[in-house]
């Protein structure tokens, strides 16, 4: 008995910093509407501020909490900064443009901390006054975390005096509801969101500081803490403020008590709660229905045009990357490889968010299933590889049929959040089930035969095989089924109204997408000989995501635009410098900054003009 | 309105590889001599070099992982500049070396790889930390004909069930390490034993063959919990509590870097390592033991490296040279690094050739003297026979450190060659 309560105990320490995080993250969600990728960066840069000023300082409580306060305080400055200077230019752009900035930063970030604090994990004081630890029914609990437990109501409590006893919190709270209607009623937008910015991130850095007598700092929080604050905001309910306590002390009793029923379950725990919850409440415990809900599109979107001279141009720059073989060597060949291939796999995420208006946190999950299905069949059935590339898409496809029928009957982020957790789950299948997946360790040895080997002849198949795929996506695109599933997108009652299976159409969208993304993943692992789970994993939706919105999502071509300009600038500044996160990142922002709508989007709207 | 080429955008950027590859070797020469190791070596009397340079291709994790593999890297930088110091390999040819980052991840360095075989025309492949990422590396390098020294990564794999002819692993593996710790497990009189591993192979490999070869030595002993959080995400409280709640006489960890310090200040405040023998894989290395400066644990049983005690000459000179090139004190990787290179030296000035064939061949069964003493790579599985050391952590001087310790040659913990070649596929 005593056992389980402090068990109990634990897990409520866990969820306090669970919440602070993720307060900070649905607060400035519900505020601004922006996903904002950079939080966990202000968690971590707020952890390694806090170390700093308490080794320092934090000899004498008053030292401690000072130092707390102030790490807390320079992260806000640090968001308020990142408002001014980056998100407030991008309100105008795609709602989902400002996830790109703000992933930009995310990669600044780690490399300028790695530069600030080095690479070594950094063990910081613990908290004086509190290092003990105290008998709870004769178990011993430290003092430390019993402060925790009551740091996360004191928190949520003066939240709440602060968005409903004060003049600045009622605007914040109108603006959630309405934001037109706030800034007509003449309350500066941007001056609201600065603050909502400061507030997010001084939480997110007082959740990192708090940490630093518990755990050792390290260059890895940051990407630890982010998708488990989002899997808290969602699970909440976005923008509920109540629902996110409750979510993280849900968590935190689930990941205290999961382990002792089954240790194994860690990995995936949390996502399979996720979905559990999305799918038996659409908008998490206590979230609202959405008037509006958050979609790709900006208000004012130039429609989708197929282009006078489309075909042509096409197959001149088909005819051209048919010819690379002639004068490029085997390294540029296999870039071009590789570059087609996750042209064909942004393109099939472009589907569903250009055209779908669904925004997929798991787009992986298909280009990893595919890659899976290949060298499944190629280890277990020794599958000759036509047969295995022909495997990829149908369990790519399949996979994202079961998937698609729960995620379609979700919007927004609810919609992103519940691929997300679909792809982790079947991360965690790949990652655990040793006797089929090879687990972490992966499937090697899965090479093209003979006859594919040359590194020409495994570029021209590819270059076939995505070519087709991508004329069949573009026909897509512009066959009925496109402009029913973008009157779905853009008016869903409307669309409905007129006959419309709005969910129907969605669902196979996202079947279609899956399968072409389970192509380029079958593609992808002959290209690579082996396969891993990390292609199912977290970075890999985000890399995806990353190629469309660079490319623009307003054009066919933009995803392909954004595929081939971030591969070629990640694999070449990796190689010429080992801060290539920093390079990267500042190119994105840069990118964000003059082509706010994209490589392409920017090309047409030059002409356009012109 | 007009969507007339939007494909100019992108064909423009495909065709830039191809003149990218041309102005790559340029760029990186000037990367090599404001960051790399050419800068060092140009400051004494030049080595006059008769033959054409043998190059070698290095891939590591050093951004996803810099804390460990930046040492590492300082470690292989020392020794390729005493080669070319010393005349380079096979007395005539300077060693160079491409150095590339993986990023963390197995299809990236697979890449690089390629990259560093077609572009930079190297002879060796070498490096990678990560357990997949040295399996996909190396069935690229057995693929391509290529020699490959696995630096770091643990696995028994890449060595047993996915060994492959032109793949050699320097560092002790899982099984050696867990073989051991159990020599000393065996000894103690704990019977009821709990485990915490990482969720991943590493951590399930090194608890799986802790259980088996603990019992083969000591029928008597029972498992009676295991923990597996997720690599990087312990949830230091309850798991401490649920270890605590099985009431075991000893544990067995497999958590390192953050997850460790995490279990540690944890275990101290909830009084888990109170009467109790802790049997821990890797913490004695610096790598794991310094960043928790005085709270380092005591008493643990571990494998590590206390570089600061070890007083043979040839280690003290490694200590000494160094200390004084980067002004700081080496971790196990540096020294892994090190013998690394040392090691691929020794193999072409062996082989007499920059050549893959012969480069295999002179590796297997290559013997070099290290500052840990010689180091055999097997013909048998290419395991290399580098140890590792046995001892029992302590604080001193408000640092973690180890005592009592002893040099555990790696082979005495490897199985005979015949059992070690019946491991591997069939050639």
């Amino acid at each position: 008995m005593s056992f389980l309560l402090v068990q109990a105990l634990s897990g409520l320490a866990t969820a306090a910093t669970l919440f602070l995080v993720s307060s900070g993250l649905t607060i400035v969600f519900g505020v601004t509407r922006i996903v904002n990728f950079a939080h966990g960066s202000f968690y971590m840069v707020g952890a390694y501020a806090g170390w700093s000023l308490i080794e320092r300082f934090g000899g004498t409580p008053a030292g401690f909490w000072g130092s707390v306060a102030a790490a807390a305080l320079a992260m806000g400055v640090l968001g308020a900064a990142m408002e001014v200077g980056l998100l407030r230019r991008l309100y105008r752009s795609p709602e989902l443009f400002q996830l790109l900035g703000t992933f930009g930063i995310v990669l600044v970030v780690q490399d300028l901390t790695a530069w600030a604090w080095g690479p070594e994990d950094l063990l910081g004081r613990r908290a004086p006054g509190l290092k003990g630890s105290i008998d709870i029914l004769d178990q011993p609990f430290p003092l430390y975390d019993l402060v925790l437990i009551g740091l996360g109501p004191l928190v949520l409590g003066l939240l709440w005096l602060l968005f409903n006893r004060t003049r600045w919190g009622t605007l914040v709270r109108a603006a959630t509801q309405d934001r037109e209607m706030t800034s007509a009623l003449g309350v500066d937008p941007a001056r609201l969101f600065t603050g909502v910015l400061f507030l997010g991130c001084a939480l997110a850095g007082l959740g990192g500081a708090l940490q630093v007598p518990r755990e050792s700092v390290t260059l890895q929080m940051d990407m630890a803490i982010v998708v488990e604050a989002f899997v808290v905001v969602v699970v909440g309910g976005m923008g509920s403020l109540t629902g996110a306590f409750l979510a993280s002390l849900l968590i935190g009793q689930l990941q205290a008590f999961g382990i002792l029923v089954f240790p194994q379950i860690t990995l995936v725990l949390v996502f399979l709660f996720m979905a559990v919850v999305l799918v038996l409440r659409p908008h998490g415990l206590l979230g609202r229905a959405e008037e509006v809900p958050p979609t790709a599109t900006a208000a004012v979107t130039v429609p989708l045009s197929a282009g006078r001279h489309a075909g042509p141009w096409a197959l001149a720059l088909l005819a051209l990357l048919a010819a690379a073989p002639l004068v490029a060597g085997d390294y540029a060949l296999i870039l071009l490889t590789e570059v087609v291939i996750l042209a064909l796999f942004a393109a099939s995420l472009h589907l569903l968010i250009g055209l779908g208006g669904l925004v997929s946190f798991g787009h992986a999950a298909w280009f990893g299933l595919g890659a899976y299905g290949s060298a499944l069949l190629v280890k277990h059935l020794g599958a000759p590889m036509p047969l295995a590339l022909a495997g990829a898409p149908v369990l790519a496809g399949l996979g994202a049929l079961v998937a698609g029928w729960f995620c379609v009957r979700r919007s927004g982020l609810y919609f992103a959040m519940l691929t997300l957790a679909f792809a982790q789950i079947v991360w965690s299948i790949a990652f655990q089930w040793y006797a089929v997946t090879g687990g972490d360790n992966g499937i090697l040895g899965v090479w093209p035969p003979g006859w594919a080997a040359g590194k020409a002849t495994y570029y021209w198949l590819t270059l076939g095989l995505c070519g087709g795929t991508l004329w069949l996506l573009r026909r897509v695109a512009f066959a009925p089924f496109g402009y029913a599933l973008r009157a779905g997108r853009d008016s869903g009652l409307r669309a409905e109204s007129v006959g419309i299976d709005v969910r129907r159409f969605q669902w196979m969208a996202f079947v279609l997408a899956g399968t072409a993304a389970g192509l380029a993943g079958g593609l992808y692992a002959f290209a690579k000989g082996s396969v891993f789970p990390t292609l199912l994993a977290v970075p890999q939706s985000v890399d995806a995501l990353v190629m469309v919105l660079m490319g623009g999502i307003q054009t066919v071509a933009g995803p392909l635009a954004g595929a081939v300009a971030f591969h070629l600038l990640e694999s070449e500044v990796m190689s010429l410098t080992d801060w290539w996160r920093l390079v990267l990142g500042l190119i994105i922002v840069a990118l964000v900054l003059i082509f706010p709508k994209g490589i392409v989007g920017f090309l047409s709207g030059f002409r356009r003009r012109a | 309105m007009k969507h007339r080429h939007p494909t100019a955008s992108p064909l423009a950027k495909l065709l830039r590889p191809a003149a990218l590859g041309a102005t790559l070797s340029v760029a990186l020469a000037a990367a090599a001599l404001t960051a790399g190791p050419a800068a060092a070596q140009s400051a004494k009397e030049p080595v006059k070099f008769s033959g054409a340079p043998v190059r070698v291709g290095e891939i590591n994790s050093y951004t996803g992982l810099p804390a460990f593999t930046i040492p590492y890297r300082q470690g292989w930088q020392l020794a390729l500049e005493e080669i070319n110091a010393e005349g380079g390999v096979i007395g005539c040819c300077e060693l160079q070396v491409v150095s590339r980052d993986d990023a963390g991840k197995p299809d990236d360095a697979v890449r690089v790889a390629q990259e560093l075989v077609t572009n930079e025309a190297v002879d060796v492949l070498a490096g990678t930390y990560f357990s997949h990422i040295g399996l996909a590396v190396a069935d690229f390098a057995a693929r391509n004909k290529m020699p490959f020294v696995a630096a770091e990564p643990l696995t028994d794999a890449i060595t047993w069930s996915k060994g492959n002819r032109y793949t050699f692993r320097l560092r002790p593996s899982t099984y050696m390490q867990a073989a051991m710790l159990v020599e000393e497990a065996a000894k103690l009189p704990a019977k009821r034993w709990a485990t915490v591993a990482p969720n991943y192979e590493y951590g399930q490999s090194a608890v799986a063959w802790f259980k088996q070869l603990l019992k083969e030595k000591r029928p008597d002993v029972e498992f009676v919990a295991e923990q597996w959080p997720v690599q990087g995400k312990l949830e230091a409280g309850p798991t401490v509590q649920a270890l605590a709640a099985a009431k075991p006489d000893a544990i067995f960890n497999v958590t390192f870097g953050a997850d460790l310090a995490k279990f540690v200040r944890e275990g101290e405040g909830r009084g888990l390592f109170r009467n109790r023998k802790i049997v821990s894989l890797l913490t004695g290395e610096p790598e794991y033991l310094e960043p928790m400066k005085d709270e380092a644990p005591e008493g643990w049983i571990v494998t590590g490296y206390p570089w600061d005690q070890i007083d043979t000459p040839a280690h003290k000179a490694f200590v000494a040279a160094y200390t004084a090139r980067f002004k700081e004190s080496p971790k196990a990787g540096s020294i892994v690094g090190y013998i690394t290179m040392k090691a691929v030296a020794a193999a072409i000035t062996k082989a007499k050739s920059a050549n893959s064939e012969p480069i295999v061949d002179a590796l297997a069964g290559l013997t070099i003297d290290s500052p840990v003493g010689p180091v055999t790579f097997r013909a048998s599985d290419h395991q290399a026979t580098m140890g590792a050391y046995v001892g029992t952590t302590t604080v001193k001087d408000g640092r973690g450190t180890m005592k009592d310790w002893r040099y555990a040659d790696g082979a005495n913990y490897l199985p005979p060659d015949d059992a070690a070649r019946k491991m591997r596929p069939a050639e």
